[in-house]
């Protein structure tokens, strides 16, 4: 800190994605640039650090990418994860902003890998960074070092000071110790609150302490709580956060892609009174994947049990934990501390309403069961090949709906207008577009596109 | 409840195959190198499966500084020194003799001592058995004499080696060997593709999470150099035996225009190699057998520029000390083949050869 100058000309609160994006571009317009990052080196980059790709439009190929992706068939797409919970004017510049992007990445260091087979035709709407998110974050550093930009880390910004409609300084603990950052303008690009269990569940209800965090545990909210005591305009269900089922025993936080579980269409998944509760066979697994969070959470003690057999175990990507093995349903009900009376006779009715015809594990086969209360609609096999294994399922949250409403210029707003030198970026205000569901890749789509913006508007600002 | 993952003490096998099995879960780190494409065919991964995929990995570290888990998550994973700890084992538990396998992999310090001993007893050849005539360093040795003493010191570890090398086919499950194997991983080594990071840009050896082809340079340099040195040793002996054409050979000559360049490539190579192993993370790589690669890259080094001393020593009165400098390097180099850094390219290339082989894997992703 000894080289730091009284006044930055921008401070970036969050060293995510969408804040180095801010910083880089700022950097560039000239400007002298503070980031703010609250996670120690290791862990820097936010849910950045999970991430691995950028779904961009495109008029024609364009590496990595093939065909075309347009406008409105991305909007389509978006329209659909999102019954329509968005605001289309941002959500046109975000997908529209997003093909000038994948260049820029590019330049500021970002590789991509070419397009790959079974990608679940990906490589058309969706560019993947070699190595992963943590490599295109380490990419970003290195650029904003080069340029000048100063990083502090374990940088715990807790209170944004307003005067009127401006912003003056930050207070923010750096490594321990106090510390009063002043700037002339502010980008906030800190993330949602999903890692502060107790903001959860006083959100969700007392079940989501059950739930894990499979991102960063420094996205705790402290910042966008702040600004929405002190006025800014708010957007996004403040009580709802994206879930996924993911293997139930993956670690508390940070878990990440690691501990997803695709077994589920090719299981039946019962709860801890050892009942189906939910159709395993609905739909193809990348469309039907993230309901299954809040299907478990609403389960008793917010957890499900997918069973599959010998049949079935290959059929899927390799779990980080193997599944638990038995011989028999009920060795198996048992190692998972289940009844096995009760597992038994579900199985056995399942079973029994199995009926032949052609398992195709790659397309909706029509493979039915017939005559129960929760069908299974596609992939109905018979549990009958030991041995037998199991997946304790838990949800899983990716990230909070609740953030700051921008405009498009990534400006914030309080009640009585535009907060002069105040801009949002990333997770913090995603909610201004996604207001529901999930796009894979979209996250990183409006950090880049708005982080961008943030950083050129605070950069013109303080010219 | 989440697994408890704090170390209990696994074997350098069990600690990769946790590791391995965490990534496989992953899979971002697909585009690096052929190490992660070979991951993905299977979901559990035998003994064998470990010794192929560490010998597949060529310690550039980029899936180390793009991974999500390294420590302080509780997975803990260091994918490049739990392949190297694999790497180096299989190479030690291959090698036959074991022990003196052992003791010149992990010990830098050993070789030095065998070099001073090669070393007194070329000076004491080079007393005891001085020809009657013979010109250049052939006033000091005969020709039969020096083919007497390298030819065996050469095929000797040379089939040591190949009887490893069948061995770890064995062990890794090695198919048929067709031409269009052996040429696809000839093609990797000649452009060093595996040190490439997947985008041509280079590896993560000593920048951190920053790109650098420095290794990949200096090991091609080192690596072709030592290909002309071999190639002029070569040529000179069918030159010798062929046209009857002894040496010593002019600057002009087949031996010295490949031997020249070849020479003065291995010494920057080897300087090169040398300094960048000083510059990176040693927990990136077997840290237990640093002192061992550091004076192989040092022997390599010395091997070549004695011999360019030598050379340019001609006539001199200090022939006689270089010359037993040079063949006692050269000695060293050729007995430690199978004990030393030197096998990795056997190895290396085996495992090329082993994955052209192995079908394609599925692209299975979500």
């Amino acid at each position: 800190m000894k080289d730091w100058p009284e006044t930055f000309d921008i401070a970036v609160v969050g060293g995510g994605n969408a804040a180095l994006c801010a910083a880089i571009t700022a950097a560039e317009a000239g400007a002298s640039v503070l980031i703010l990052e609250g996670a120690p080196n290791s862990y820097r980059g936010g849910n950045s650090r999970h991430t691995r790709n950028f779904r961009c439009m495109h008029k024609g190929p364009m590496f990595p990418l093939t065909d075309a992706y347009e406008e409105e068939e991305y909007l389509h797409d978006l329209m659909l994860v999102t019954k329509g919970k968005t605001d289309e004017g941002l959500a046109r510049l975000a997908i529209r902003s997003s093909e000038e992007c994948l260049p820029w990445m590019q330049a500021h260091g970002v590789r991509f890998q070419p397009s790959l087979s079974g990608t679940l035709s990906l490589s058309r709407t969706n560019a993947f960074f070699l190595g992963g998110g943590k490599a295109l974050v380490n990419a970003y550093y290195n650029t904003a070092e080069d340029l000048g930009v100063k990083v502090a880390y374990e940088a715990l910004v807790s209170h944004v000071h307003r005067e009127g409609n401006r912003i003056t300084y930050l207070e923010v603990e750096i490594a321990g110790r106090p510390v009063t950052v002043k700037a002339r303008a502010f980008v906030l690009a800190s993330g949602g609150f999903q890692a502060d269990i107790d903001w959860l569940a006083r959100a969700w209800g007392p079940s989501a302490r059950n739930f894990l965090i499979r991102g960063t545990p420094y996205n705790r909210g402290v910042v966008l709580r702040d600004m929405i005591d002190q006025g800014a305009e708010q957007v996004g269900d403040p009580t709802q956060c994206h879930a996924v089922a993911i293997d139930g025993r993956a670690p508390k936080y940070d878990g990440g892609i690691v501990t997803r579980l695709d077994c589920v269409p090719f299981s039946i998944v019962l709860n801890t009174k050892g009942e189906r509760f939910y159709n395993e066979g609905e739909d193809v697994w990348p469309k039907r994947y993230a309901i299954w969070g809040r299907l478990v959470a609403a389960q008793p003690d917010q957890v499900g049990f997918a069973l599959i057999d010998a049949k079935s175990i290959d059929l899927f990507m390799p779990s980080v934990f193997p599944p638990v093995k038995a011989d028999t349903i009920e060795e198996l009900a048992e190692k998972m501390g289940l009844d096995p009376q009760a597992v038994r006779q579900t199985v056995d009715g399942f079973n029994a309403a199995c009926r032949p015809g052609k398992f195709h594990p790659t397309e909706l086969d029509g493979l039915a069961t017939e005559g129960l209360d929760v069908p299974k609609t596609n992939w109905a096999r018979p549990l009958d090949t030991p041995p037998f294994y199991g997946y304790q399922l838990r949800p899983g949250v990716t990230f909070t709906y609740l953030g700051l409403k921008v405009d498009a210029q990534a400006q914030v707003h309080g009640a009585e207008g535009p907060i002069r030198n105040l801009w949002a970026a990333g997770e913090i205000m995603a909610g201004s577009i996604l207001g529901q569901g999930y796009l894979a890749g979209f996250g990183m789509t409006i950090g880049t596109v708005f982080g961008r913006i943030a950083g050129k508007e605070a950069a013109a600002h303080v010219a | 409840m989440s697994l408890d993952l704090s170390p209990p003490i696994l074997s350098a096998t069990e600690d990769a195959r946790r590791q391995i099995e965490i990534c496989n879960a992953c899979r971002y780190c697909e585009g690096f190198c052929s190490v992660f494409p070979a991951m993905t065919r299977q979901k559990a991964f035998a003994d064998g499966d470990l010794t192929q995929l560490a010998n597949l990995c060529h310690n550039c570290r980029g899936c180390y500084y793009a991974c999500q888990y390294t420590a302080p998550h509780e997975f803990a994973l260091n994918i490049p020194a739990a392949l190297a700890e694999v790497r180096v084992e299989s190479w030690e538990r291959l090698a036959r003799p074991q022990t003196i396998a052992r003791l010149f992999q992990t010990h830098g310090v050993a070789m030095a001592g065998l070099l001073v001993v090669v070393l007194a007893l070329f000076f004491w050849a080079l007393s005891a058995l001085r020809p009657e005539a013979g010109a250049g360093f052939y006033a000091y040795l005969t020709h039969n004499t020096l083919v007497a003493i390298f030819a065996p010191a050469f095929v000797l570890p040379l089939a040591l080696i190949a009887l490893s090398v069948r061995d770890y086919w064995r062990e890794v499950g090695g198919g048929r060997v067709r031409l269009a194997h052996v040429l696809s991983a000839f093609d990797s080594a000649a452009r060093m593709k595996n040190l490439s990071g997947g985008h041509g840009e280079g590896c993560n050896f000593e920048k951190g999470d920053r790109f650098s082809d420095r290794r990949r340079v200096y090991h091609q340099l080192m690596m072709y150099g030592f290909l002309l040195c071999f190639a002029s040793t070569a040529s000179a002996t069918l030159l010798h035996y062929g046209l009857a054409f002894e040496a010593p050979y002019s600057l002009i000559s087949v031996p010295k225009l490949l031997g020249v360049p070849g020479g003065l490539m291995m010494v920057v190579g080897s300087a090169g190699l040398g300094w960048l192993k000083l510059r990176a993370d040693r927990s990136l790589g077997a840290a237990r057998v640093w002192g061992g690669e550091m004076a192989f890259v040092l022997l390599l080094g010395a091997v070549a520029l004695t011999g360019l001393t030598l050379y340019a020593a001609t006539g001199s009165t200090l022939v006689k000390p270089l010359l037993a400098i040079h063949l006692s390097t050269v000695m060293v180099l050729f007995l430690l083949m199978p004990f030393s850094k030197m096998v990795h390219g056997f190895y290396r290339l085996a495992a090329l050869i082993a994955e052209a082989g192995k079908p394609a894997p599925a692209g299975e992703r979500a």
